[in-house]
């Protein structure tokens, strides 16, 4: 009886009692799933265009991050250093389709699958190499981004503190989302690259250039990228530690599914409440730390309803 | 066929270049496990930076110790215990005089192997608290001071600032920890003292993977309101806590981080906001010794460094420093007893539990206000000294208050019950046959 209350009714009344700290909990999940949407976005931009599972998103957040706080470091205006970063993602992005994808066309998707992996130790090698292995603060000041917090007093004394710098993460991710989503249904090359991501021979076939459409993806992946690494990099640090974060967004793929950006953001903010709620009000009962894997537990009983995940395309296999 | 060559060409010239060379006869081989890659890379490459310019120092300065250049090498193990173990493998056979793991996962790893290899381990304020146990493991050594010193001194300083011990009764006192060996290793040692003194102990894991996404414990922390906090971090983890600290508007002064939560950039990363956050310490903060301006003058103005110029002298590089004062003492301490310049694995352990360093002999290296006199024993391995409070004034650390004991009348008796209980789970554990020689 004890244990049913303690799952069923205790949480609820803990909610209750304490609104304020349900608004923060609230407030923290959602800005913890913008951020895993973020991540997930760049996933879900590489996958639609080529089928390929990224597994390089992680450390591209982390070079994006470790590049514009690098170039800052060496004197180079924060803006200016952002435009350079920008510049050095297209590079990245050109590279990755002349070196990596060019040659492995038509090859397997796990051949492709490991040459991201291979990108992924590439890229945290050069990284070190150039930047050190040291965390590097973000330049959130320099960049104009906002800083501090705004309480407000919700009841009899209750408080909920939001932090300036997740306002704005959240704003820009709505932004990021805006643009993409006119990006892929609105342009030219947008059209082009759901028509890649739909059959690639009969893209080829009606003219559309792989190889272009290729490293604008991974370009707009770069982009994605620089922004989480900014986004996050203000919460904490850049810094290597940031690369295993990126593979939180794996539950938000699985949720949302691998081809959808509605489903990202989507995925992002159930994973990022549903996980904070969990871990606050049902973790204690097993002592807590249930966080890291309760995301998965989600994605995983969606997955037995829908295995393309809530906005991913239906798999018909015709017999 | 070229390319069979080619690829047993790189095979072959990896595995040279991986493996560590033998020692030469007129070297004595300092190994440095070392991380300056990886999540904890924050951590590690100040203190590989202190530890290595230390021993160049001596090197430069002085042609090594008693005429004996010094050989120092690093084997990057990126805070990976598996790596960390084949970094042991790599360097028992090439002579090496002690293992430095520089990891609390490594040294647990290692000291079964090393009481076999008849290699001294020297794990520096980490590691497993029981080795200061000598009589069972006369292999190990963790001076000045063990997890558990450290955790019974924030308690200590904790009941000064409540008006003595009694007072402590009914307090809650929470606990963020790295989820691994390291940080799961003061639990005992708090829980024992929750349950003399009264007061509640609530903890608060950070698993590895989730280093930089720390809202959830500290949401927790806002909810359970803990009188004070105390952090076993480590790499990425500490900034990040100072930094959902400031967020929750935790008061800082109430937080405390062991020695190893206090690197410069850990607090940095709270800025102004992180004022009053209080660490442990055990060796001068800044650069106002005779070491350190040697330091500078031999190695790092010399371009022989690695530091950053804006990172010398930093919290954790002096740690690092102060680590290879301990092995270059324990060197000469060996050479000592041994009548000979060139020592062997088993000269450096009796060099290490006959350490004596004294008032006259820390002036004498340069370090005098810059460390406690210090000495081990063959029963005491670790030597429970004095440690400090340093406190963040928003831009660099501060010593704050005296040294003062950790609570060592709690703490011996422990470390003697959990060495007794390490042999009786790793049975048939050998008997010490080592001679001591300071009786």
């Amino acid at each position: 009886m004890d244990l049913l209350y303690s799952v069923f009714i205790d949480p609820f009344v803990q909610m209750a009692e304490m609104p304020d700290f349900l608004l923060q909990v609230l407030w923290e999940g959602f800005v913890a799933g913008v951020l895993y949407a973020l991540i997930a976005l760049g996933f879900v931009l590489i996958y639609k265009a080529s089928g390929v599972f990224n597994f390089a998103q992680g450390i591209m957040v982390v070079f994006a991050g470790l590049t514009l706080v690098g170039l800052h470091e060496k004197g180079v205006p924060a803006y200016l250093a952002l435009v350079l970063t920008i510049g050095v993602m297209g590079l990245l992005a050109l590279a990755v389709e002349r070196f990596v994808m060019r040659p492995l066309v038509n090859q397997p998707d796990i051949i492709l699958l490991m040459s991201t992996i291979g990108l992924t130790y590439f890229l945290v090698g050069f990284g070190e190499f150039v930047f050190g292995g040291e965390p590097k603060q973000m330049i959130t000041q320099e960049l104009g981004l906002p800083t501090g917090s705004s309480a407000f007093e919700i009841g009899d004394g209750g408080l909920l503190i939001l932090q300036h710098i997740d306002i704005a993460a959240a704003v820009i991710a709505l932004i990021m989302v805006g643009v993409l989503a006119v990006f892929f249904n609105k342009t030219r090359i947008g059209r082009a690259l759901r028509a890649v991501a739909d059959d690639h021979q009969a893209a080829l076939s009606v003219g559309i250039s792989l190889n272009q459409i290729w490293a604008i993806v991974w370009f707009a992946a770069g982009i994605v990228a620089l922004t989480t690494g900014i986004m996050w990099g203000a919460r904490s640090d850049v810094s290597f530690a940031l690369e295993i974060i990126a593979f939180k967004a794996l539950p938000v793929l699985i949720l949302g599914g691998f081809t959808s950006i509605p489903g990202a953001i989507v995925g992002g903010l159930i994973i990022g409440v549903g996980e904070k709620l969990g871990e606050i009000y049902w973790g204690p009962l097993v002592g807590g730390g249930i966080e890291s894997w309760l995301a998965y537990m989600i994605a995983l009983i969606f997955l037995l309803f829908r295995p393309q995940g809530l906005f991913g395309e239906r798999i018909i296999e015709r017999v | 066929m070229r390319l069979k060559r080619l690829i047993a060409g790189s095979i072959l010239a990896g595995t040279l270049a991986g493996a560590a060379l033998p020692a030469l006869a007129d070297e004595l081989f300092v190994p440095l496990f070392s991380y300056r890659t990886g999540p904890y890379a924050g951590s590690g490459i100040p203190i590989a930076n202190g530890m290595h310019d230390y021993l160049t120092m001596l090197n430069e300065r002085d042609g090594g110790i008693n005429g004996v250049k010094l050989r120092i090498e690093e084997c990057e193990t990126g805070y990976d215990t598996q790596k960390g173990v084949e970094c042991y493998e790599q360097v028992k056979g090439a002579g090496a005089l002690l293992i430095n793991p520089y990891s609390t996962g490594i040294t647990l790893q290692v000291i079964p192997k090393a009481s076999v290899d008849k290699i001294p381990v020297l794990s520096m304020a980490y590691g497993l608290s029981a080795a200061a146990i000598g009589n069972t493991f006369p292999w190990v050594f963790n001076p000045p001071d063990t997890y558990w010193d450290g955790a019974s001194a924030i308690i200590t300083d904790i009941a000064r600032r409540e008006g003595g011990a009694e007072n402590l009764k009914g307090k809650k006192i929470g606990y963020i920890f790295l989820d691994a060996g390291y940080g799961r290793e003061a639990i005992p040692l708090l829980e024992q003292l929750s349950e003399t003194m009264g007061f509640e102990l609530l903890q608060y894991p950070v698993p590895g993977k989730e280093m930089q996404n720390q809202s959830s414990q500290w949401l927790n922390i806002r909810r359970d309101r803990p009188d004070y906090m105390v952090m076993w971090g480590w790499g990425a983890m500490n900034p990040t806590a100072v930094k959902e600290a400031t967020k929750i508007r935790y008061p800082m002064d109430k937080f405390y981080g062991v020695w190893w939560s206090g690197g410069n950039d850990d607090a940095a990363a709270g800025g102004e906001d992180a004022k009053g956050f209080r660490t442990l310490n055990f060796h001068g903060v800044g650069s106002d010794y005779p070491v350190i301006a040697d330091i500078k003058k031999y190695v790092v103005d010399a371009g022989k460094s690695q530091v950053d110029p804006a990172k010398f002298a930093d919290n954790l590089y002096n740690r690092g420093v102060y680590n290879s004062m301990l092995i270059a003492e324990g060197i000469r301490k060996a050479q000592e007893i041994a009548g000979k310049p060139m020592i062997t694995a088993s000269d450096m352990r009796n060099g290490l539990e006959n350490l004596d360093v004294s008032e006259a002999r820390l002036k004498e290296i340069g370090m005098e206000g810059f460390a406690l006199p210090m000495k081990l024993t063959c029963e005491d391995h670790s030597g429970h000294h004095k440690v400090y409070i340093v406190e963040w004034d928003g831009k660099d650390w501060q010593k704050s208050g005296d040294w003062f004991s950790p609570d060592v009348g709690t703490v011996k008796p422990l470390l003697q019950k959990a060495a007794e209980d390490y042999v009786a789970s790793n049975s048939p554990w050998p008997e010490r046959t080592e001679p001591c020689l300071n009786k």
